[in-house]
């Protein structure tokens, strides 16, 4: 047992005195070798786990803040550091604003679309007894599971005019955005929000009930503000998804002015030469991503037990 | 519960949302179904000399073109047709990610469950490959993996990670684990926290070595949480197509998935095959799910009311048939059955 509170002991008698910390050392409880080693392995863990998730975004980072012909330079910080790829991001053809634009839209009407159905049906599975709920429920979360690629290639077809009984082209408009969208985000929201619902206690509407209130008023009045927490996490996580969908946008929003922000960064040619211009996607990758990455690092704690409560029982 | 009798209200309030869901995904799925036995017809009708139009029924000819040769490609394993590779990548993506994901993501959450400080830090962190767009860091690995890129300065190598060869499969690997580890970390993190303390003081009294703990009450307790989250993740991994279309790019045959093919074919506006490719891909992924639910025990909905009800209608159905066939077998049936 050589812990350092006995240490500390052995050196006081060469004639110092013992300090408000070594006071402290001393009182506090002693750890075995074992416990402290395990103590620095978990902080040593913690810090790998770290480094490995923010590390390749660093990189992102750094060659955004390089000059545009510096795009590939391996050097660790950018030299000299430069914003001009921010800037070109905005500039030229790229259109990025109107892109950023239409993520913007896109996402947020989907986000309420899907928050519009979602608490309703999200309640009633949460709440009510019925027949079939556990087939509704198993359908719900089997949407959620089908391949993009099975639905987009008939709504293509559907969208360019192709079908006689839907002459209609709806090749970049926003509700060929929107609508294909629903299909991911409406099962990820009812999910969300039906596992939040089960966690607040029932008596709240029973005893709202016994007041007086219908039931609908006791869902408007005591659990929609109780809820508006999941709500808000929930809407996080859509718009999240929404914004980072790429197959659909790809597919659906083809023209320039039509293009979201994920699938205008696949397709940036940037304006300094031919190269691909790293410099210029990083630089756009960082807009996109750090507007999302400030939502997350402020709500994480909410995000989190969204994404896991579904999982988890 | 509230009170019975709730089926009409129910119904008012969930038929918007499957409406919805009708409409963007039942839909279409049964429009896919239909497409993959057309073709489009294409290009001058030998007979009569004129262009043609429209579509015509081609039967199962979408599926079995698919052995006939007629659309060979050279992937990371030899010569074949263009869907049998993209089927070969796109399970080989999903057994390998999914693996080391899984290792990976249970080494992340048992590290993070011991934290005594600092795990809010952590799980900041963790959070940031997940909430980049995928398409994004596609574009950001794609740097890192360049010839003259980053990666390859820390190897001291030279190696063509992006120029379609078998080092392009493993570069996506690499960045699919990197943006998914985490997440299955987060979600079995949330599992161990529902384990309670004292499980782990007895197995301690019992003298049970941390090893020993780990797989005697630890991954037994944590695993319906991990089973979900390994089902979800393979679902995802078998309809990948941002990381690599971003990576390597559209028609690269060492790390063509499914999607990415079922969509280049829809792209040259042949929906027929595009479609056949897809209801593949869908068949495949319904027997993964199957498989994950039936082997694995994976319970997807997790709803107890539900589950409650059905053991009981199941019971009741079991008492109807004792006894009906054998009464005198009806005692020792029911003990058994009632307390599983």
């Amino acid at each position: 047992m050589s812990t350092t509170a006995e240490r500390v002991g052995a050196e006081a008698p060469t004639g110092r005195h013992t300090t408000a910390e070594e006071i402290a050392q001393l009182n506090k409880p002693r750890q075995s070798t074992g416990q402290r080693l395990g103590r620095i392995a978990s902080y040593v863990g913690m810090a790998l786990i770290v480094i490995y998730c923010v590390l390749p975004f660093y990189w992102m980072i750094v060659s955004s803040l390089r000059t545009p012909d510096e795009g590939r330079s391996t050097e660790l910080l950018p030299s000299p550091a430069s914003l001009e790829n921010f800037v070109g991001v905005f500039t030229g053809n790229n259109n990025f604003m109107v892109s950023l634009g239409n993520s913007l839209i896109v996402s947020s009407v989907t986000t309420l679309l899907t928050l519009l159905f979602g608490i309703i049906a999200s309640y009633a599975l949460a709440r009510l007894r019925f027949r079939f709920k556990g087939i509704i429920l198993a359908v719900i979360i089997a949407t959620s599971m089908f391949p993009g690629i099975t639905l987009i290639i008939p709504l293509l077809k559907m969208f360019t005019g192709t079908y006689e009984w839907f002459p209609v082209n709806w090749m970049n408009t926003y509700q060929a955005l929107v609508l294909p969208s629903l299909s991911f985000a409406m099962p990820l929201c009812v999910w969300n929000l039906t596992a939040f619902f089960r966690q607040l206690p029932v008596e709240l509407e029973q005893a709202a009930m016994v007041d007086g209130c219908t039931p609908g008023q006791a869902f408007r009045r005591i659990i929609l503000p109780l809820a508006a927490p999941g709500v808000f996490t929930t809407a996080i996580i859509t718009f999240i998804a929404v914004w980072n969908e790429f197959i659909i946008a790809l597919t659906f929003g083809r023209d320039q002015d039509m293009q979201t922000a994920t699938v205008s960064i696949s397709k940036f040619t940037g304006q300094y030469g031919y190269d691909t211009p790293y410099g210029t996607i990083m630089a756009a990758g960082v807009v996109v991503t750090v507007p999302l990455l400030i939502a997350v690092l402020i709500f994480q704690r909410r995000i989190v037990a969204g994404l896991t409560a579904g999982g988890v029982k | 519960m509230l009170s019975d009798g709730q089926g009409r209200l129910a119904a008012l309030l969930i038929s918007p949302t499957m409406v919805v869901l009708l409409l963007t995904v039942g839909i279409p799925i049964l429009l896919s179904v239909r497409e993959a036995f057309f073709r489009e017809n294409e290009g001058i009708d030998p007979q009569t000399g004129i262009l043609q139009g429209g579509e015509q029924f081609v039967g199962l000819n979408n599926f079995t073109a698919i052995f006939a040769g007629l659309n060979d490609v050279t992937g990371n394993y030899g010569t074949m047709d263009r869907f049998i590779n993209a089927f070969i990548n796109t399970s080989l993506f999903t057994i390998v990610c999914i693996a080391i994901e899984t290792v990976l993501g249970v080494l992340m959450a048992l590290i993070m469950s011991k934290a005594f400080r600092g795990r809010g830090f952590v799980r900041a962190g963790i959070l940031v490959p997940w909430a980049i767009p995928t398409i994004v860091s596609a574009l950001m690995w794609r740097l890192i993996f360049d010839e003259a890129g980053i990666m390859n300065r820390l190897l001291g190598q030279q190696v063509l990670w992006l120029a379609d060869n078998p080092y392009s499969f493993w570069a996506v690997v690499l960045a699919d684990v990197w943006k998914t580890a985490p997440f299955i970390g987060l979600l079995v993190l949330a599992g161990l926290q529902t384990i309670p303390a004292d499980v782990y003081e007895a197995a301690k009294v019992d003298g049970a070595t941390a090893w020993r703990t780990f797989w005697r009450i630890t991954l037994p307790m944590v695993k319906p949480t991990l089973v979900v989250a390994v089902l979800f993740r393979t679902l995802d991994t078998l309809r990948m197509f941002d990381l690599p279309y971003g990576m390597i790019g559209p028609a690269k045959y060492s790390v063509e998935t499914l999607s990415m093919f079922a969509y280049e074919e829809a792209n040259q506006t042949r929906y027929g095959p595009a479609a056949a490719y897809s209801i593949v891909l869908f068949l495949y992924i319904v027997l993964i799910a199957y498989l994950f639910v039936r082997l694995l025990g994976a319970d997807v909905v997790g709803d107890e009311e539900s589950k409650a009800l059905k053991e009981q209608r199941r019971r009741k159905k079991e008492r109807a048939r004792l006894a009906g066939t054998r009464p005198g077998k009806q005692r020792t049936s029911i003990t058994s059955g009632g307390m599983p």
